[in-house]
């Protein structure tokens, strides 16, 4: 392991934290709310070390994969343990566990939240949270990938350890400029958001802060009673844009390179849509029939749609207690939940790209079964797929399914109803937010003891860097010299 | 610059580190995945998986916005088929490899019909870099360039060089042969000269001069060599083909001996080589060596397909005192055979290819924006050549003898190519209309001919 190199890409995560914490203190400052001064501290406890770690210039011996994948790992725990410092500091948040949980969830764009009166933060620790989802939607280290000048290959390790999908390629041929593309992207994407939010009638304040929670796909909000207050317009809105940001950056990318036919022929975004019209359907069904009747059909769809929308790009966001919707469209919730969205973009969950290989996968094992001697390759968007795809795809199953288990045997001690356990492992590991039960979107997570919410925060970091980066921090032969 | 690099074997990744180095974006094209996949791990490039004739193919490798393709898969015709298609679709430079003995005799042509910026032939340029050892082995470099129309040489001044601390100016009155002296580097520094300057013992000086010249030159110089005369080659590959075409000239007296395994090959060659010596036998029997006379060589050359045969081979001709040995180095690293091993020279067709595209690339950089040709670096990047078109009638320097036209300091024009005609400038020569004139400067600011003026 080389620890130079780590310590220096701390030290540089650690520099962009310090600025971006700027933005809230400032905030705080002109609002005349008291919490400026546990920002400033946080950032200099961020600001010292980053400028002492991150002084010397980047040699790029000796820097491999597991390099990349430690260094990612650790820069998100850093950067949580320092994000946290400004709701313990104020006393906002009193324990540093619940504290390290609320920014965990932040930075991981989940949205679980242990507050039961958000509005109590002020302005500038509300900003805090909501920006910490913009940040981690797109990632810390694919930021400094466009920020620090490096050209070696293994940097693309980076950026494989903080983007989802199985199978992370480049835009571009040098990482740096494709992570100034996506950037790009994210960056005007959020501002036509904001400002659409605007025109919907939305205040400023709000727009920038569910604009952000919906870019990251993050799912905090900021008045107590969630996105209920806000009008007709500003919900569709939220809808179409939730939906937007759970779809696969590089469709952007090549309509912008006015690829646009290319772009609608991808598989997983085709999927993806059909997926969501289905649910969106079968939902509004459901509950118009039992819950809504009063209502019309128009308002089961609009909040049918709303939620799957939340959902299935992992934000979080809710209208109405869903809780209280009929079971099968609780389970369908809970399915949409671990599908996620697509590979690419700033949504959690198993990634809808994954899903179809494992299916495709399996249909491809049937045929085997029928035709011993038949050679059969899995094809997607119309190209063969690697093997190491294919096994790295079953490598995460297995991984996702034992961190499943393992965390709701864990957090089981606390003695809540297996609804309540399992939809709180599946909200936190697939980055959503709200759950089932004594979790639900009406809910928060605050009931669970200090144990169970750390097993939580392990969730949610895994899950947003696709387990792996997470899983290495804990393998001995990371750390050994010889490995 | 964006570059596009189409056939990921040993050169094409060689050329794709040099240029990643140099902070290019390129992208590679290949057909097999594992092949990007490796490289795509070291190197920050783009990895497209097809075959790059296909248009398709170098659309989405985004060849319109490419400024450079070089196409080197295994195949010669893929590679002009790569050029062509991209040429038509897009405005780049192209480069290709095309190795074949076939098409040497046309290359020109098919350049030309092609419009291929710079073809590229690793085993005939790695030739000419063993011909160049063997016929100036007095030379520590050479440097050539315009398509290797011109050899620079540097050589080594000793303390009992006849030509210290005379001005050059008037060394050139004194009658005997002084070649145009293009560099001096003394220690640290690198100078231009000027007819004022004077030789030091222990300069390193570059010149241009015709091979018969620079021998004598070298013997006046009194730099202690050996003419090489009787030669070994082992192993009938295409370098050797193409070595053998180089020095098969009357000129050069070089008696060959080649040693060939395949009894075919050896036939190709007795058909295409009268005067050779071709022997059909293991190279690296050494019994056979030594019945062959290997002690009284002057020189072996060991161009088996095997790096490791040929380094063993080279060991060998050094123990039975070859003095002059040049071994082919071509999957390992050329760094990886160190001064200890005494296998002589070394010469890599792929760090060959991939100096010649670097030189080409960088010089392409360069010249963006400004009046320059063609760019070379010589002296190991220290200085630079220069290629300018005489395009108008400008009264400030045209038509005018060099003896009366003040030029820069660090300024020396060194060659003027007219029509077929290479000269040597002196005094009385002149540029004329549609020359092109090859100034070595260690001035990076030029744009133009203006600029060499004073």
């Amino acid at each position: 392991m080389n620890f130079k190199i780590v310590s220096y890409i701390l030290g540089w995560v650690l520099r962009i934290e310090a600025v971006c914490m700027l933005v809230p203190c400032v905030i705080a400052l002109a609002l005349g709310e008291n919490t400026w001064t546990a920002f400033l501290i946080a950032i200099t406890v961020a600001a010292v070390p980053g400028l002492f770690l991150g002084r010397k210039k980047l040699r790029t011996g000796n820097f491999f994969i597991r390099e990349g994948y430690a260094a990612t790992g650790l820069s998100w725990l850093v950067i949580s343990l320092v994000g946290a410092l400004p709701f313990f500091l104020s006393r906002r948040i009193p324990s540093f566990v619940d504290a390290f949980f609320e920014i965990i969830s932040g930075f991981t764009t989940t949205g679980s939240s242990i507050l039961s009166d958000v509005e109590a933060l002020g302005k500038g620790l509300l900003f805090w949270r909501s920006f910490s989802h913009w940040i981690g939607g797109m990632g810390v280290l694919v930021l400094l990938l466009a920020i620090l000048p490096m050209n070696s290959g293994y940097h693309m390790q980076f950026m494989k350890a903080e983007s989802p999908g199985p199978a992370v390629s480049k835009l571009v041929p040098r990482t740096s400029d494709t992570a100034k593309v996506l950037y790009s992207i994210y960056i005007a994407l959020t501002l036509i958001m904001i400002i659409a939010y605007m025109i919907s009638g939305m205040p400023l304040y709000d727009a920038v802060c569910i604009g952000f929670g919906t870019a990251g796909t993050g799912g905090f909000a900021v008045r107590n009673s969630g996105m209920a207050d806000y009008g007709t317009v500003s919900q569709i809105l939220i809808t179409v844009f939730m939906i937007l940001f759970g779809v696969n950056f590089n469709v952007y990318y090549l309509i912008l390179r006015k690829k646009t036919g290319s772009a609608l022929k991808s598989e997983e975004l085709r999927a993806y849509i059909i997926y969501i019209a289905v649910v969106i359907a079968i939902i509004a069904g459901l509950v118009f029939f039992r819950n809504y009747r009063a209502e019309g059909f128009g308002y089961s769809l609009h909040h049918s749609a709303f939620t799957v929308a939340s959902v299935i790009s992992t934000t979080g966001f809710s209208t109405v207690d869903f809780d209280a919707w009929p079971e099968l469209a609780k389970l369908l919730l809970l399915v949409t939940m671990v599908l996620g969205a697509c590979a690419g973009s700033t949504g959690g969950g198993m990634k809808v790209s994954r899903v179809l290989l494992l299916l495709k996968q399996a249909a491809r094992e049937l045929k085997i079964l029928i035709h011993p001697q038949s050679v059969s390759i899995v094809h997607f968007d119309h190209k063969p797929v690697e093997h190491s795809v294919i096994r790295s795809v079953n490598d995460f199953l297995i991984f996702y399914v034992l961190i499943c288990i393992g965390s709701l045997l864990l957090i089981s001690i606390d003695g809540f109803d297996l609804t309540t356990n399992l939809s709180a492992v599946l909200a936190t590991l697939n980055n959503i937010g709200p759950g089932l039960g004594k979790v639900g979107p009406m809910l928060n997570y605050s009931g669970y003891s200090d144990f169970s919410k750390l097993v939580l925060s392990f969730n949610m970091l895994a899950g947003r860097l696709e387990l792996l980066p997470m899983l290495m921090l804990f393998y001995r032969r990371t750390w050994t010299k010889y490995h | 610059m964006n570059i596009i690099i189409i056939g990921c074997g040993k050169i094409g990744a060689t050329i794709a580190e040099q240029l990643n180095n140099e902070g290019h974006r390129i992208t590679i094209i290949d057909q097999n995945e594992r092949v990007l996949r490796n490289i795509a791990n070291k190197l920050d490039v783009l990895g497209i998986n097809g075959n790059g004739a296909v248009m398709e193919v170098q659309r989405e490798a985004g060849v319109e916005n490419a400024d450079i393709l070089i196409a080197v898969t295994g195949s010669d015709e893929v590679n002009m088929l790569c050029c062509l298609i991209a040429k038509k679709n897009a405005n780049l430079s192209t480069i290709a490899r095309i190795r074949s003995p076939e098409y040497e005799n046309e290359i020109e042509y098919l350049r030309k019909m092609l419009s291929i910026s710079m073809v590229i032939n690793p085993e005939k340029m790695a030739a000419s870099e063993i011909v160049r050892l063997l016929e100036f082995p007095f030379a520590i470099e050479i440097d050539s360039f315009s398509r290797g129309r011109v050899d620079l040489i540097k050589i080594r001044l000793g303390e009992d060089a006849p030509i210290l601390g005379i001005p050059l100016q008037e060394l050139q009155k004194r009658a005997s042969v002084i070649p145009l002296i293009c560099v001096i580097e003394r220690g640290n520094e690198v100078i231009i000269p000027r007819g004022s300057t004077c030789l030091q013992a222990n300069d390193m000086i570059s010149f241009i001069a015709k091979p018969q010249e620079a021998v004598t030159f070298a013997r006046e110089c009194r730099i202690p060599f050996e003419p090489n005369r009787s030669i070994f080659l082992i192993g009938g590959s295409r370098i050797a083909y193409y070595t053998a075409g180089m020095m098969n000239v009357p000129r050069h007296r070089f008696q060959l001996k080649l040693i060939e395994q395949n009894a075919e090959r050896c036939t190709d060659f007795a058909n295409r080589f009268e005067n050779m010596t071709i022997i059909n036998g293991d190279g690296s029997d050494q019994q056979l060596l030594i019945e062959e006379g290997i002690e009284k060589a002057d020189a072996f050359v060991a161009l088996t397909g095997i790096d490791e045969e040929n380094i063993i081979m080279s060991m060998f001709a050094a123990k039975r005192s070859v003095p002059r040995r040049i071994t082919k180095i071509n999957r390992l690293d050329p760094t990886v055979v160190s001064e200890e091993m005494n296998v002589g020279s070394v010469v890599s067709t792929r760090m060959y290819t991939s100096d010649y595209v670097l030189r080409f690339v960088r010089g392409l950089e360069r010249t963006r924006g400004v009046d320059i040709e063609a760019l070379y670096t010589v002296a190991n990047g220290k200085a630079e050549a220069a290629e300018f078109l005489v395009k108008e009638n400008n009264p400030a320097y045209v038509g005018i003898p060099f003896a009366q036209l003040k030029l820069r300091k660090n300024v020396l024009v060194a060659a003027i190519f007219r029509g077929n005609e290479i000269i040597r400038p002196a005094g009385a020569d002149y540029m004329q209309l549609n020359d092109r004139v090859v100034i070595i400067t260690t001035d990076r600011g030029l744009h133009g001919l203006e600029d060499v003026l004073i």
